[in-house]
C-alpha cells in the first residue's frame, strides 16, 4: 500500500501562520497566487506590491520578493518596477480602499495606460484592517462601523462596480470578477488569476481579477455564513464572471 | 473507487470549518482540541470514505490540508 | 572614458535634465507645473532617446510613486515640480526615507502658499529642510547659479544611492528659466553604484524573497529604525555639510546669511558697499552650517539675513548666532525678487 501526496502547501507560500482571520478570503487567494507563481515556475521573476490594508505584510507570506507602497498607489509602485525590469512578473494587491478609494486615480492611470502588469483585487465590501468602515463597495443597507444605519445612496453614493468601470478603457485587457466560497469557485478564481498573470507573461496586457472575499469578523458572521452571504448577497449585486477578456 | 486520507496542520488551522462544509463524504468533524492560537482543530473521521477529491484542501485558506491518495498494492 | 567639457548657452530647467543623463538616471516621472515645464517637456524626449523611462504622470501623487518603484527595483529616478506639487509629494518622500529608497527630487519654487502664482520664491525651505511626517533627513542642495543646477543635480544622485535616502534639489522659478553659459562634463562617472544594488527587489533568483518595507509594528521595532537612520543622518552632517564663505575675513564689519538667488543678489549688495561685509552661503542647507555662521557672527555688528520668503531660514541662523539680537531680517515673499541695490539700501538704514 502506498500513499501519495496529491495535494500540499505551495512552495511560494512561506510556512507560516498568516495574519488573516478564520475563513478569510485574503488567505484563499494568497494560497492560490503562491499555487500559480509555482506552477508557472516564475518565483524567481516575481516582483509583488503589497497594499494599505489587511494584506500589508504580505511580504512576510510569500516566499519571493514584496514591497509596501503608500496607501493606494500600489499599482503605480507595481507600474515603475514593471518598466524598469519588464522581464519580471509584477502584481499588485490590493483591497477595497487602496483600489477604489484612495486609489482610485491611479488604479484608473495605471489600467488607462495599459501597464503591463496583474492588479488583484480583494472585494470584501469594507476597511478589515482599520475595523470594519464604509468602503466604496459595501451594499446599499450594509452597515459597518461609518454607516451604522446601514448604507443610502443619498449620504454615501452607491457601491461602485470597479471590473465593470475598468472595462471601458482601451489598455485594460482582461477583467474578471470571481469568488472563493467553495471549491468550485476557488478551483474558477485560480483559473482567472493564472490567466492574468500569462497574459503577462505572454504581454498581452493589463489584467485585473476582482475577487469577492469574505470578511467574517467585520461582517459578523461565521466564516460558513460569510461565504453563504457572498453568494446570495454580494453576487447580486456585483455579478461573477468575464466582464473583458481581449486576446493579443 | 479512488481511495485517500487527509492530514490536517494542527497550528496553521485556524477553525474555519469551512472544510467540514465541503466534505460531501463527511469524513471531517469538528475537533474538541485547540493549537496553539487557541482554534479548535478539525478531525478526519477516517473511516474508509475519503475518495481524494481534494476538495477540502482547495476550500482551506490556510493551505493546512495535505492530501494523500492510497495507492492498492498490487496483487 | 575621460570627462569631456562641453560648453553650452542654457536655461536651469535644461541644466537640470543634463545632469540627470549624465548621472545615468534613465527613469523620469513628472507632471506639468510653472516654472519647470521645460524639465518634462525636454525630457519625454531625450529620456526616450536614452532608451530610458519617461512617463508623463497624471499627478505629483503618481509622479513621486513612480519615482518610489524604480527606486525599489534598483534604477536612478527622478521628478521634478514645484511647490504646491511637492506638497502632495510629502507622503512619498517620507515612505522613501523610512524604506530607505534613494531618489532626486526638484523642487523649482514659486509663490505661495496655496497656488500663489508662477513667480521665484524661497517660501519652501521649511517644506524642504524640517520635512514630512515622521523623524527623517534628507540632504538639500540649494544652487545659486545654472553651473551649480547642474553639477548638484549630478551629484544628487550619488548622493541619494551613496545613503539610500532620496536627496531635494531647491531651486526656484529664476533659476529655472534664467540662461548661462555652463560646462557639462559628459563622461563623467557616478562615484556611487547605480547598478546591482543588493537590497533592491529584482527578483528572488537564487535566494528567498526580500522585502521592502518602512512599517515595522513589533515594540521597540520602529524606535530601533529611527536610531539607526539617524546614525545614518549624522554621517551625512559629517561628510556632506557644504557651504560658501564669501569675503569672510576677522574684520567683517557685518555677515550676510542668504542662500540660492538671494545669496548671488546679495554677493552684489556686498560689492557695491564701501563697509567690509562678509557672507556665509549654505550650499546644503540641510546639513545647516550652524558652526560655521556662529564663528563668522562672533566679531560682526549685525548679521544680515536676506530670503525670498516671510523668514523661514532665520530661524536656523538665530539658533546659530549666539547673540540673536544683531540679526536683522529682510524678506520679498510671494514672488518678490530683491534688486541688490534694495538690499544695499537696507543695509545702510539699518543704524
Amino acid at each position: 500500500m502506498e500513499e501519495k501526496k496529491i495535494y500540499s502547501r505551495p512552495k511560494s507560500l512561506r510556512d507560516v501562520t498568516m495574519s488573516y482571520c478564520p475563513g478569510c478570503g485574503h488567505s484563499t487567494v494568497h494560497k492560490l497566487i503562491a499555487e500559480v507563481v509555482d506552477e508557472l515556475g516564475i518565483r524567481e521573476k516575481m516582483v509583488g506590491v503589497a497594499p494599505v490594508g489587511c494584506a500589508v505584510f504580505a511580504y512576510d507570506f510569500w516566499d519571493f520578493d514584496v514591497t509596501e507602497a503608500p496607501h493606494g498607489r500600489t499599482p503605480v509602485v507595481a507600474t515603475a518596477i514593471k518598466r524598469v525590469l519588464p522581464e519580471n512578473i509584477v502584481f499588485s494587491y490590493q483591497g477595497d480602499g487602496d483600489l477604489a478609494s484612495i486609489g482610485m486615480a491611479e488604479t484608473l492611470h495605471t489600467a488607462n495606460r495599459g501597464e503591463n502588469i496583474t492588479v488583484i483585487f480583494i472585494n470584501n465590501a469594507n476597511y478589515g484592517m482599520t475595523g470594519g468602515q464604509l468602503a466604496p463597495t459595501t451594499l446599499i443597507g450594509q452597515q459597518t462601523t461609518t454607516s451604522p444605519m446601514g448604507r443610502d445612496a443619498a449620504n454615501y453614493g452607491y457601491p461602485i462596480k470597479v471590473a465593470e468601470l475598468l472595462s471601458q478603457l482601451e489598455g485594460v485587457k482582461y477583467l474578471e470578477r470571481v469568488k472563493v466560497t467553495d471549491a468550485p469557485s476557488t478551483i474558477k478564481a485560480k483559473k482567472a488569476i493564472k490567466k492574468a498573470f500569462l497574459n503577462q507573461i505572454n504581454k498581452v496586457g493589463y489584467s485585473f481579477v476582482e475577487v469577492l472575499s469574505s470578511c467574517p469578523t467585520n461582517w459578523g458572521m461565521e466564516p460558513t455564513e460569510s461565504n453563504k452571504w457572498i453568494d446570495e448577497k454580494m453576487q447580486e449585486y456585483f455579478p461573477i464572471g468575464k466582464i473583458k477578456d481581449v486576446e493579443k | 473507487m479512488r481511495k485517500g486520507k487527509i492530514k490536517i496542520d494542527f497550528d496553521r488551522c485556524k477553525g474555519c470549518l469551512l472544510c467540514i462544509r465541503e466534505c460531501k463524504v463527511k469524513e471531517i468533524k469538528e475537533g474538541k482540541k485547540a493549537n496553539k492560537y487557541g482554534y479548535l482543530v478539525p478531525e478526519f473521521i477516517c473511516s474508509g470514505n475519503c475518495n481524494a477529491c481534494t476538495l477540502c484542501a482547495i476550500v482551506c485558506p490556510e493551505a493546512a490540508i495535505e492530501v494523500y491518495e492510497i495507492i492498492e498494492a498490487k496483487k | 572614458m575621460s570627462v569631456n567639457t562641453e560648453k553650452v548657452f542654457i536655461k536651469g530647467n535644461q541644466a537640470i535634465v543634463e545632469a540627470a543623463l549624465d548621472a545615468n538616471c534613465r527613469f523620469y516621472a513628472g507632471y506639468p507645473i510653472t516654472p519647470q515645464n521645460e524639465i518634462p517637456e525636454m525630457m519625454s524626449k531625450r529620456m526616450r532617446d536614452a532608451g530610458g523611462v519617461f512617463i508623463q504622470a497624471e499627478s505629483e501623487l503618481i509622479s513621486i510613486n513612480l519615482v518610489l518603484g524604480a527606486g525599489v527595483a534598483g534604477a536612478r529616478a527622478m521628478t521634478t515640480s514645484s511647490s504646491p506639487g511637492i506638497s502632495l509629494m510629502q507622503e512619498g518622500i517620507s515612505y522613501m526615507a523610512g524604506c530607505e529608497i534613494p531618489g532626486v527630487i526638484v523642487n523649482v519654487q514659486r509663490g505661495g502658499p496655496g497656488l500663489g502664482n508662477i513667480a521665484p520664491s524661497q517660501s519652501d525651505y521649511f517644506q524642504a529642510t524640517k520635512p514630512g511626517h515622521g523623524d527623517y533627513r534628507m540632504i538639500v542642495l540649494a544652487p545659486h547659479n545654472i553651473q551649480e543646477m547642474y553639477d548638484f543635480s549630478f551629484e544628487a544622485f550619488d548622493l541619494a544611492d551613496k545613503y539610500r535616502n532620496p536627496v531635494m534639489i531647491l531651486a526656484d522659478g529664476l533659476l529655472g528659466q534664467m540662461m548661462e553659459n555652463i560646462e557639462l562634463k559628459r563622461g563623467n562617472k557616478p562615484k556611487y553604484p547605480d547598478k546591482d544594488k543588493k537590497w533592491a527587489l529584482t527578483g528572488a533568483k537564487g535566494r528567498h524573497g526580500q522585502k521592502i518595507l518602512s512599517l515595522l509594528m513589533k515594540p521597540g521595532g520602529l524606535e530601533a529604525h529611527n536610531f539607526d537612520l539617524f546614525e545614518k543622518y549624522k554621517n551625512m552632517e559629517k561628510d556632506e555639510l557644504r557651504f560658501e564663505a564669501f569675503n569672510i575675513n576677522e574684520k567683517n564689519e557685518y555677515l550676510i546669511v542668504a542662500f540660492g538667488t538671494v545669496a548671488r543678489i546679495a554677493k552684489g549688495a556686498v560689492k557695491k558697499s564701501q563697509r567690509n561685509i562678509g557672507l556665509i552661503r549654505p550650499v546644503t542647507v540641510w546639513p545647516f552650517p550652524y558652526e560655521e555662521i556662529k564663528k563668522a557672527a562672533k566679531n560682526v555688528k549685525k548679521v544680515f539675513v536676506f530670503e525670498m520668503n516671510m523668514g523661514q531660514m532665520l530661524n536656523d541662523v538665530k539658533i546659530a548666532v549666539e547673540d540673536s539680537s544683531k540679526i536683522e531680517f529682510y524678506g520679498r515673499p510671494g514672488g518678490g525678487v530683491p534688486t541688490s541695490e534694495e538690499l544695499y539700501s537696507f543695509i545702510n538704514k539699518v543704524k
